[in-house]
């Protein structure tokens, strides 16, 4: 290895981080001279073009492995990294217009920051790595929560969301530090290997557990779930969309690595009256409680954001489902479950930055009649909304009728996962109700003002592309399913 | 032009309305009506061609199109057309058409509505010809959406609950569809959705014994099959007219043409195991629609009821497994459809925009005041009681025949029905169009002109209504006096059926 | 006309009045009678053309068949013999006479003669079709528009009187619908002759038997093919006895009749009933001669009851349309006596054979007779009714005096009805008690009550209604205007006729009658 090879490796990160200090310091200089809005675009404009430049790079690369797993680059994580790439490009461009306060260069850096822990995190094989990237993301993630200074609702959702993300570093660096002991190593693939020879003891199923438990309060399913809500309605809406995309696709990534490599070997089962302990009888469990909490609590919210947080732990009891069929659709149809997933909200969420901002909340009754003061951010909220609800033909849809046709496939004869699916799908369909709840708001009431809101076309244009984005992946969904498939086997 | 251009013509339509300016509310309803004509002239042209390929003697599938679409999946872009599909696209087109004229009078988010009303229909004949068992389910659901914003946007009483009601119901039975073709797609070796492929492998008893009435009663929810018929009368009652016409119309077909088309093709042995529970529930379905139409106060209630009682009809006749039944059945759909599109009409668009109540205590009187509503409905109700010249009867008696075929008990029960409807349609026509004349004492000769002024100030009947009744009139006598038009490339092809029965 | 007189004279016939219906719709509300009036006249000039051809001789006459409905094996066929001929004619005569008795009507005159006509086309195609499918649309044709004559230019009960006709005749309507789709099932077929070819060569049980036990082995149901033609039976003759009606089915019909406007009264007696009596000869004794044997006893105390029931009803009634109503039960009675005989009894011998010629060729009559007789007493209660807006007996008395020409014909035609001979109701009558009086005595005897009751409501009915003191009310009342009074010459023209030359009748039924008993007989034991 040489440190050329390790720069090549690391290219898009670092071209990231000297976007960021480029935002930074031209932000510092602009600071008295101009407006805030201005300072805004230009700080803004240096992160896409620092962004984009790491897509151009991530495209370029070539498959390498570093430092015993370190660092680990390949088409699937390339891929993956693009997608984080382009979320946070999107995420800064809804953030453009969003009034964050007077530290516009600190808050575009610290969103580059959380997009190379995410990369990291992505491309990481290796315990000490995975939870240095974590780390990096999650305080990014954490100084963003508490951008809005004035507003107390966000200094309580970034405490809160601190804590809660604190206190599950904690058990994974305590699952880490037991695997390690047991296993004699922090490699992932080797750890796979001892896993496979020693079979399951005592302390390695604590190590399972708290890693689960680490990893279920990152990606906020239930019972770890209870900061969600609030951070996602406390921190500010592009913020809130990073933190439900970005850093959940990093996250689902790193923890389809954890369990379908090292923890393949060990026993369990998920199946139905053959339910043995083990780490898919825990995801299985958690799966459910997600599914069926996520989305009843998500009926009764009044604020939309706090609905997209339920709605969001219910995904992520979707994605478990297809997580623990464990097998190459398995991975394939959560990968494609979690790209489809993280356009969608964050389109969604960009259209909830872009109204919230204009008519002075993001309660539902402000979303009122919306269909008539916004028809065109209506109609893409419309496809986003309709895609998490898995309508088709949008690629929430196919997402999730893949998801559980993985589940099925898993035992085909005796359809053991399939009590799993139906409790999936009767959730899916309790998810309507709230979801539709919301365009109900949006094209049937009233406006109490109708007055038309204007947007910026370049925000329309980008939301747009999403939407067209999600669509295209519901009806044409072979491109990126056979992509993905093909580059399982890397896993 | 293939019959699958009916599909793209009418989304096509829809995106051509979205893009139409708010204002020029003629402009799009016109749009509007010739997207419909021209899907309708596709539609109508290709069913003319096959059955005049089918009066040589032939039957079977005509392929439309049949491209890979998810490989990955083995789910095929897979279109085609038969007897038994055809009426059905051609009902859509018709209803297509007369729900537009109908929506004529809608002033409030005109744009919105038909653009709605288009996607629908679209994905409507997308279900109708989808040979695909994932592609059947995506335009299934597709066809979901719409329905609730046009219900909870232009319908009344109670429409938002009329119309999440109508869309949990449709959703809860798709999530069953849902799981029942993932059991079958995997039972059947997980290669392939294309339902003619699935058909051909031998699924094991054990497994169609529980997939199949996932997937029948899946369907039946959208059927109207009782006791998971609720959604229906709430949701026509809620919805605008049009809607109303469209649901009553071709989405009840939908579900029916699912219970055909997905179920009992794929699943014999499960249904032969069901069959009888299925028909029993059918004939429960037929006499308690008619009963509980029967005490109604509510005008569009009453038609409501009546649609579960004649879906029951095609479920019963579905449910007899021999040709003259199921022929019967098929018949049937497109009768209901055009019979109910028509008396949503009368009593959606031309009384309840005009007098603003259902009431039946409060109408009355009205034939003399609405002298073509009077008219129109009884030419509908009249079809609807199955009495012949008119095309249910034609579907009705082979229903009987059908489920006679299978134990008379059925049949006896089904029957009943007959006297029931007509004594609901009776009472409403009375209610309706009478009631206010009775204190006018008659001589019994009829000499002597008695009538009072009619407490009714009502706008006369416009000409887009009368253009679309007219159609649909001439439907149901058309199909009444000459079914052959219909039936025999229905029976060509119901007669191919696995395990039919003659 | 050539086109007609081969081969299409039977549709025209049914067509004309429907062609005639969508003229009044056309033209203005004054012009619209005449067109009823002349689409009326052109079927009655149709059928006196196919009266004057028809051929007794000849089994079917003017059939028309091709096919209609491939799928269910469906033929339009049309076709007359002696047993409907008669009918078509009774048909052509009474309607036009029954538009001319509303000449003065004021209400809804369009939709009024446009319903006439249509119920006119219905029964003209219930009398000359002969396929089950085609049949029964006609059938059915006649309900709406009856259901309106009544419900809108009805009295004042006529909400609930045009429903409960309805419903009873769809409800009976809806048995035999049933019936016919089991042997439809059975057979493959749905036309009249072919299943008459079936049941006489004794197939048709058979067949039925094999589809019953198909169905036995999938559902255990309990029955035997000659069982279920027992059923099937019973479901055909609910249909019927509804419409004829017999009593215990005949509740609808005094509403029906005393609410319905004079024509539709005149129709509906006239001819409406002899639907009922027509699908008894051309469907329940052909097919199922085996099981109206089996029943004999049950039917005849059913037609005794008609009779005699409707005799003592008939007493009962004040109310002179009522009262007319319940005698038309009565009068079915005496026709259905005359057709149970037929199954009764030996079925080798000549005489008896015989006799059962002579009591159908009776019942034939009788439906004819009635149908005049029937129409003429209706049509003199409109007249009455007209002038003093009243049906209730015990307000008149005495009309003689001031309206002789009135109290003369009502006296013909109650006299016709009575059974007076030299009148056409004799002739039917005696008939069917002289057939019917050698095999079937018992029951022949009890019928008797019913013609003694028959004589003393009649001759009451008329002593109440134009003798004794005059009600002052009265005083000035005008006697029958020409229209009327050609109207009810043209009824009395047949009273007289019939009365005097029954050949008139006999001569075109007797061989269908003969060839029918032939029928029914050669399957019993």
């Amino acid at each position: 290895m040489n440190y050329l090879t390790l720069f090549r490796a690391l290219a898009p990160e670092v071209i990231l981080l000297l976007a960021a200090f480029v935002a930074l310091t031209f932000d510092l200089l602009l600071q008295h001279s101009h407006e805030l809005q201005q300072r805004m675009r230009i700080a803004g404009v240096f992160a896409i073009v620092g962004l984009l430049g790491a897509i151009v790079l991530l495209i370029q690369q070539a498959p390498v492995t570093l430092l015993g797993g370190t660092l680990v680059v390949n088409q699937l994580t390339v891929i993956f990294k693009i997608v984080v790439v382009a979320l946070t490009v999107l995420t800064v461009i809804i953030s453009i217009e969003y009034p964050v306060g007077r530290h516009v260069g600190e808050y575009f850096a610290t969103v580059l920051f959380g997009a190379i822990g995410m990369m990291l995190l992505v491309s990481a094989e290796e315990l000490i790595t995975v939870f240095v990237a974590l780390e990096l993301t999650s305080l990014s993630l954490y100084i963003l929560t508490a951008f809005h200074k004035g507003a107390l609702r966000s200094q309580e959702a970034a405490v809160k969301y601190f804590m809660f993300g604190a206190i599950s570093s904690a058990f994974l660096l305590f699952g880490m530090s037991y695997l390690y002991g047991v296993t004699g190593s922090t490699n992932l693939r080797e750890i796979a290997v001892a896993i496979q020879a020693t079979g399951s003891t005592p302390l390695l199923v604590v190590a399972l557990l708290f890693i689960l438990v680490g990893f279920g309060f990152k990606v906020a399913v239930v019972p770890f779930h209870l900061w969600a809500p609030d951070a996602y309605e406390g921190a500010p809406t592009p913020v809130t969309a990073f933190i439900a995309t970005g850093s959940k696709v990093a996250s689902f990534f790193v923890l389809t690595k954890f369990v379908m490599l090292s923890f393949a070997g060990m026993p369990g089962s998920a199946f139905w009256k053959h339910l043995t302990p083990g780490w898919t009888m825990l995801l299985a469990l958690m799966a459910v409680a997600s599914m069926v909490l996520g989305n009843l609590a998500a009926i009764v919210q009044h604020n939309v954001k706090r609905m997209l947080a339920y709605s969001s732990i219910a995904h992520a009891g979707y994605i478990f489902v297809g997580l623990l069929a464990a097998s190459v659709t398995g991975a394939t149809s959560v990968f494609f479950y979690v790209i489809v997933y993280a356009l969608t909200n964050l389109g969604a969420f960009g259209v909830v930055t872009a109204l919230s901002e204009r008519v002075g909340g993001d309660d539902l009754e402000h979303f009122d009649g919306m269909a008539k003061r916004a028809p065109f951010l209506s109609l893409l909220m419309l496809i986003f909304i309709l895609s998490l609800a898995g309508v088709p033909p949008l690629g929430g849809f196919f997402g999730k009728f893949y998801l559980f046709m993985a589940a099925v496939e898993r035992d085909s004869v005796n359809f053991g996962l399939l009590w799993l699916v139906i409790i999936g799908i009767a959730m899916s369909a309790v998810s309507l109700y709230y979801y539709l709840i919301l365009l109900k708001h949006m094209y049937v009431h009233k406006a109490r003002n109708e007055e038309r809101l204007k947007t910026p076309v370049y925000l329309n244009l980008t939301l747009a592309a999403v939407a067209i984005a999600v669509i295209y992946l519901g009806l044409n969904p072979q491109p990126l399913l056979a992509l993905l498939k093909n580059f399982v086997a890397q896993l | 032009m293939r019959a699958d251009w009916s599909i793209y013509i009418s989304f096509i339509g829809a995106g051509l309305v979205m893009l139409l300016p708010r204002n020029a509310k003629n402009l799009i309803r016109w749009t509007a009506l010739l997207t419909g004509v021209a899907a309708l002239t596709v539609a109508l042209t290709g069913y003319l061609a096959y059955n005049s390929w089918i009066k040589t003697g032939n039957a079977g599938l005509w392929q439309v199109i049949n491209l890979p679409w998810i490989p990955l999946l083995g789910s095929n872009y897979h279109l085609a057309v038969d007897g038994i599909n055809y009426p059905l696209v051609v009902l859509n087109g018709f209803v297509c058409v007369t729900g537009i004229l109908f929506s004529w009078n809608i002033e409030e988010r005109v744009k919105e509505f038909f653009a709605f009303f288009l996607t629908l229909i679209a994905a409507v004949y997308g279900v109708f010809m989808a040979m695909d068992l994932f592609l059947l389910f995506v335009f299934y659901e597709l066809a979901i959406i719409p329905k609730y914003f046009i219900i909870a946007i232009w319908g009344s009483t109670r429409k938002e609950y009329g119309a999440m009601k109508l869309v949990l119901y449709s959703f809860i039975g798709s999530a069953l569809v849902f799981i029942g073709v993932l059991a079958a797609y995997f039972a059947a070796g997980g290669i392939t959705f294309d339902i003619l492929e699935l058909s051909k492998y031998p699924i094991a008893g054990h497994i169609q014994v529980w997939v199949f009435p996932l997937i029948f009663v899946g369907f039946g929810v959208l059927a109207g099959m009782w006791p998971f018929h609720t959604w229906a009368p709430t949701g026509h009652v809620a919805a605008p007219t049009a809607a109303s016409m469209l649901l009553a119309g071709v989405v009840m077909k939908l579900g029916a043409y699912g219970c055909l088309r997905a179920a009992m093709l794929l699943f014999p042995a499960g249904f032969e195991y069901w069959r009888w529970i299925i028909a029993w529930m059918a004939v429960i379905a037929i006499v308690y629609g008619a009963a509980v139409a029967l005490v109604q106060k509510d005008f569009k209630f009453i038609i409501g009821y009546s649609s579960v009682s004649h879906m029951g009809f095609v479920i019963l006749g579905l449910a007899t497994l021999n040709v003259t039944g199921m022929s019967g059945a098929i018949l049937q759909m497109f009768s209901h459809g055009v019979v109910a599109s028509l008396l949503f009409a009368v009593v959606g668009r031309m009384i309840y925009d005009r007098t603003h109540t259902r009431q039946l205590d409060e109408l009355g009187g009205l034939r003399k005041a609405l002298p073509f509503a009077f008219w129109t409905f009884l030419i509908g109700g009249t079809a609807s009681m199955g009495l012949p010249g008119f095309s249910g009867f034609v579907a009705e008696i082979q229903v009987l025949i059908g489920a006679f075929q299978m134990s008379p008990w059925l049949a006896a029960g089904a029957a009943i029905s007959i006297a029931i409807t007509a004594a609901y349609i009776l009472l409403a026509l009375h209610k309706v169009f009478f009631a206010e004349e009775e204190h006018v004492t008659g001589d019994g000769h009829g000499h002597g002109e008695v009538v009072g002024e009619s407490r009714w100030n009502l706008p006369g009947i416009t000409c887009p209504e009368v253009v679309a009744s007219v159609i649909l009139m001439a439907l149901l006598v058309i199909v009444g006096l000459y079914p052959s038009i219909m039936l025999d490339m229905i029976k060509a092809n119901v007669a191919l059926f696995p395990g039919v029965a003659r | 006309m050539n086109w007609l007189a081969t081969n299409h004279i039977l549709t025209a016939i049914t067509i004309a009045p429907l062609v005639g219906a969508v003229g009044v719709l056309c033209v203005r509300k004054e012009a619209a009678k005449f067109i009823a009036l002349l689409a009326s006249a052109v079927s009655l000039l149709l059928t006196l053309k196919v009266w004057l051809a028809f051929d007794s001789a000849q089994t079917l006459m003017f059939e028309e068949r091709w096919s209609w409905i491939r799928a269910l094996n469906v033929d339009y066929r049309l076709g007359v013999d002696g047993l409907s001929v008669t009918m078509v004619l009774l048909t052509a005569i009474i309607t036009p006479l029954a538009l001319l008795a509303h000449w003065k009507q004021e209400k809804d005159v369009k939709l009024f003669f446009f319903l006439f006509l249509l119920l006119q086309s219905g029964m003209f195609g219930v009398f000359t079709a002969l396929n089950f499918l085609h049949w029964f649309i006609f059938w059915e044709l006649g309900l709406i528009p009856m259901y309106f004559l009544i419900k809108i230019w009805g009295a004042e009960e006529r909400t609930y009187a045009s429903f409960k006709f309805f419903i009873y005749t769809l409800a009976g309507s809806v048995a035999m619908l049933v019936a016919f789709g089991c042997l439809y099932l059975a057979t493959g077929t749905f036309d009249f002759l072919e299943l008459r070819q079936l049941a006489s060569t004794g197939k048709l049980a058979g067949l039925v038997g094999n589809l019953i036990t198909g169905i036995n082995t999938q559902t255990g149901l309990h029955l035997t093919g000659v069982g279920m033609m027992t059923v099937l039976f019973w479901g055909t003759f609910l249909g019927f006895a509804i419409k004829v009606p017999i009593w215990p089915f005949h509740t609808w019909l005094p509403d029906a009749h005393t609410q319905a406007p004079t024509g539709g009264s005149m129709v509906l007696a006239a001819i409406l009933l002899k639907m009922g009596v027509y699908g008894f000869l051309r469907i329940i004794l052909p097919l199922y001669a085996v099981q109206v044997a089996a029943n004999l006893n049950v039917l005849m105390f059913l037609a005794f009851a008609s009779i005699v029931f409707g005799a003592f009803a008939a007493l009962a009634q004040t109310d002179f349309k009522r009262l007319v109503a319940y005698s038309s039960v009565n009068h079915m009675g005496y026709a259905m006596l005359g057709i149970f005989t037929v199954v009764a009894g030996a079925h080798n011998v000549a005489d008896v054979m015989n006799e059962k010629a002579a009591a159908l060729n009776g019942a034939m009559l009788q439906m004819f007779n009635h149908g005049i007789s029937a129409a003429a007493l209706f049509f003199m209660v409109g007249v009455i009714y007209e002038r003093t807006h009243t049906r209730n007996l015990a307000e008149y008395g005495g009309l003689r005096k001031i309206m002789p020409i009135y109290a003369g014909i009502l006296g013909i035609s109650m006299f016709s009805s009575l059974g007076l001979p030299g009148l056409n109701g004799f002739v039917g009558e005696f008939l069917i008690f002289k057939g019917a009086f050698p095999i079937v005595a018992g029951w022949t005897i009890a019928a008797t009550i019913g013609l003694v009751v028959t004589g003393v409501f009649l001759l009451g009915m008329m002593q109440k209604v134009c003798f004794g003191p005059l009600n002052l009310k009265w005083t000035d009342l005008p006697d029958m205007t020409a229209r009327e009074i050609f109207i009810g010459a043209v009824l009395m023209l047949f009273m007289f006729g019939i009365g005097i030359y029954p050949a008139f009748l006999t001569r075109v039924s007797n061989d269908a009658v003969v060839g029918l008993i032939k029928t029914v007989t050669g399957v019993l034991p």
